[in-house]
């Protein structure tokens, strides 16, 4: 089977903590892959190294079975991952061309910038994607004052206009209503729909249980154990998440 | 009663027009209208109070020939601040570059090699206080604080605290072409203050370096994550203080024909009040280089405006002051009500 992202031995170490050690991690194509773990397991180190935010102390990374030596932002971009962070990623005093194009601003090889295409193009994906009919919110809107909902919004609105094949979700549902969690757990179905991949973390069991083919279950910086969610209950997962908090293993 | 049947074809939309509006308008360039309005003001108080001084073009070739020296510098110093970064070693750059300068001549004899040789200086200057804020963490305050220091240091030393006359200098083309009088009456300082602001306003506004700066400046965790080198970027800024600090010591001092180891003392409040002045926020991530030419003028402009209108000396300081502090608070609350 040909997997679009696989991690093998893949430890990262900071100093004298092992945030993760001999991790194995592979996402099929077209499959929702749930991270889950408890604070502190692990799970956001996996995925900044997914993302090349940090490079693994040891171990391999393959992106289409291809190795990958030494993946960096621009690169996972480059190969159809996309991100939406934890932290959103966003910078709060500017305006939201600019947050859309936050590293990816469209320039000529001169590296002058295409201000009016930028905002053509932030304009058609705010009333096409993101749903902003309001007249009060445009390009030259400041983000930092939108609703933790539309900052989301605006992220994966940015995760997809640039066609990723694997899209990255941080604690997604964070700081979210429960409409707004809804919009988003429907947009990660959208994602399967559409054939791609995604990984999606979450405290929440109930929602990674609801749209992830596969769950993930990381701690203490080790996968603990992996389960197909249609061969599992999930009363029985949030028994064996339970467990791993309380012993360190499944079984 | 049938349910809606939504269209197969894509979704029409309305395409980006930028409509005008005043208030939008008002909105979005606030802190500069204010700036500038604080200058217009200013100005017209100065005529009022000193009607032959301010109607008459003598002052202000006066002003476009003493204010370019510091308000050059000001400019890129305006995007390092706008990155969240702060250089206070720039008036030790402006005579470490003379430092080259002289030698180079001493070597080679020729000026055009001189100007060149103090140039690199001021490019290396800058990229060693960029390594040591980006690569060694230092906080850019403390760093070039430190730096000033040095620099300062290493001019003394190395010129052995001597000063020198620049008169050779006459002879070569790099004279005229950087303090001479375009016409005969316009300051080639000004000219070259006009045309860096053109080239900084550019850089920041209209490419994907300044674009970087304005984000690394606002949240450099958001920056890096999503891919933008900040160590470079903000290296690169610090190179251009640096450059045209060099150049603004080279400026300085050919328009005096003579080489003082002081020379950019006395530049480092005045230069910082422009940047802070014209809007540029102290956290990052805001600022215009219209804002900063404004707050030059402003603060070039004072000394003498007060003179003129019959205030003694004593009185510039108090009214630097209390121009900085109202202008600063201006700026705060624009940026509020924008929100």
């Amino acid at each position: 089977m040909n997997y679009c992202l696989e991690l093998k031995n893949v430890c990262k170490f900071f100093g004298e903590v092992r945030a993760l050690e001999d991790v194995n991690f592979r996402l099929g194509r077209n499959e929702v892959v749930g991270l889950l773990g408890d604070n502190g397991a692990g799970k956001s180190t996996l995925i900044k190294i997914i993302t090349g935010y940090h490079q693994p102390t040891s171990g391999e990374i393959y992106f289409d079975g291809q190795p990958v030596e030494h993946l960096t932002v621009p690169k996972a971009r480059q190969l159809g991952l996309e991100t939406v962070y934890q932290e959103r990623a966003l910078a709060e005093l500017q305006t939201l061309w600019r947050n859309i194009f936050l590293g990816r601003e469209l320039s000529n090889s001169w590296g002058f910038l295409d201000v009016n295409k930028m905002k053509e193009e932030t304009h058609r994906l705010m009333t096409r994607s993101m749903g902003f009919t309001s007249s009060a919110v445009s390009p030259e809107s400041k983000v930092g004052k939108f609703s933790g909902g539309e900052k989301q919004g605006v992220a994966i609105v940015r995760a997809l206009y640039f066609d990723a094949e694997i899209i990255v979700l941080d604690e997604p549902t964070m700081g979210l209503s429960l409409k707004e969690t809804e919009k988003l757990l429907n947009f990660v179905r959208g994602i399967r729909a559409a054939g791609k991949s995604a990984i999606f973390i979450d405290h929440n069991i109930f929602h990674v249980y609801n749209v992830a083919d596969r769950v993930v279950v990381i701690d203490r910086g080790r996968v603990a154990g992996e389960f197909q969610t249609k061969d599992i209950s999930l009363d029985d997962l949030m028994a064996k998440m339970i467990k791993v908090a309380e012993t360190g293993s499944l079984e | 009663m049938s349910s809606q049947v939504k269209p197969v074809t894509a979704e029409a939309y309305e395409p980006y027009k930028e409509t005008f509006s005043l208030g939008k308008f008002a909105r979005t360039y606030g802190s500069q209208l204010g700036i500038a309005g604080v200058f217009i003001a200013l100005w017209i108080f100065f005529i009022v109070g000193e009607p032959r001084t301010f109607l008459s073009s003598q002052i202000y070739f006066a002003f476009m020939s003493t204010i370019p020296f510091f308000a050059i510098m000001a400019l890129p110093l305006t995007m390092v601040v706008i990155a969240g970064e702060i250089d206070l070693s720039f008036p030790s750059i402006m005579a470490m570059g003379m430092i080259t300068f002289m030698t180079m001549h001493g070597l080679t004899g020729s000026v055009g090699l001189a100007f060149l040789g103090a140039l690199i200086t001021g490019l290396f200057i800058g990229w060693l206080n960029g390594i040591i804020v980006v690569k060694f963490g230092i906080p850019s305050l403390v760093a070039t604080i430190g730096t000033q220091f040095f620099w300062r240091g290493a001019v003394l030393v190395l010129g052995q605290g001597k000063s020198g006359s620049l008169v050779y200098t006459k002879a070569s083309l790099v004279h005229p072409v950087l303090v001479g009088k375009l016409f005969g009456i316009v300051p080639m300082q000004m000219i070259w203050l006009i045309v860096i602001a053109a080239a900084t306003w550019v850089l920041l506004n209209r490419h994907k370096f300044g674009a970087h700066i304005y984000l690394i400046g606002d949240n450099v965790n958001s920056a890096e994550l999503m891919g933008i080198n900040t160590g470079r970027t903000r290296i690169l800024a610090f190179m251009l203080v640096g450059i045209v600090s060099a150049f603004a010591g080279v400026v300085a001092s050919l328009h005096v024909t003579y080489f003082w180891p002081s020379l950019g003392d006395g530049q480092l409040l005045r230069t910082l009040a422009s940047v802070f002045l014209g809007g540029t926020s102290v956290f990052g991530g805001v600022g215009t280089i219209f804002g900063t030419f404004i707050g030059a003028f402003i603060i070039g402009s004072i000394e003498a405006g007060t003179v003129a209108i019959g205030l003694t000396g004593f009185w510039t300081q108090l009214i630097y002051g209390f121009i900085i502090v109202l202008s600063v608070i201006m700026h705060t609350y624009v940026r509020r009500r924008m929100e």
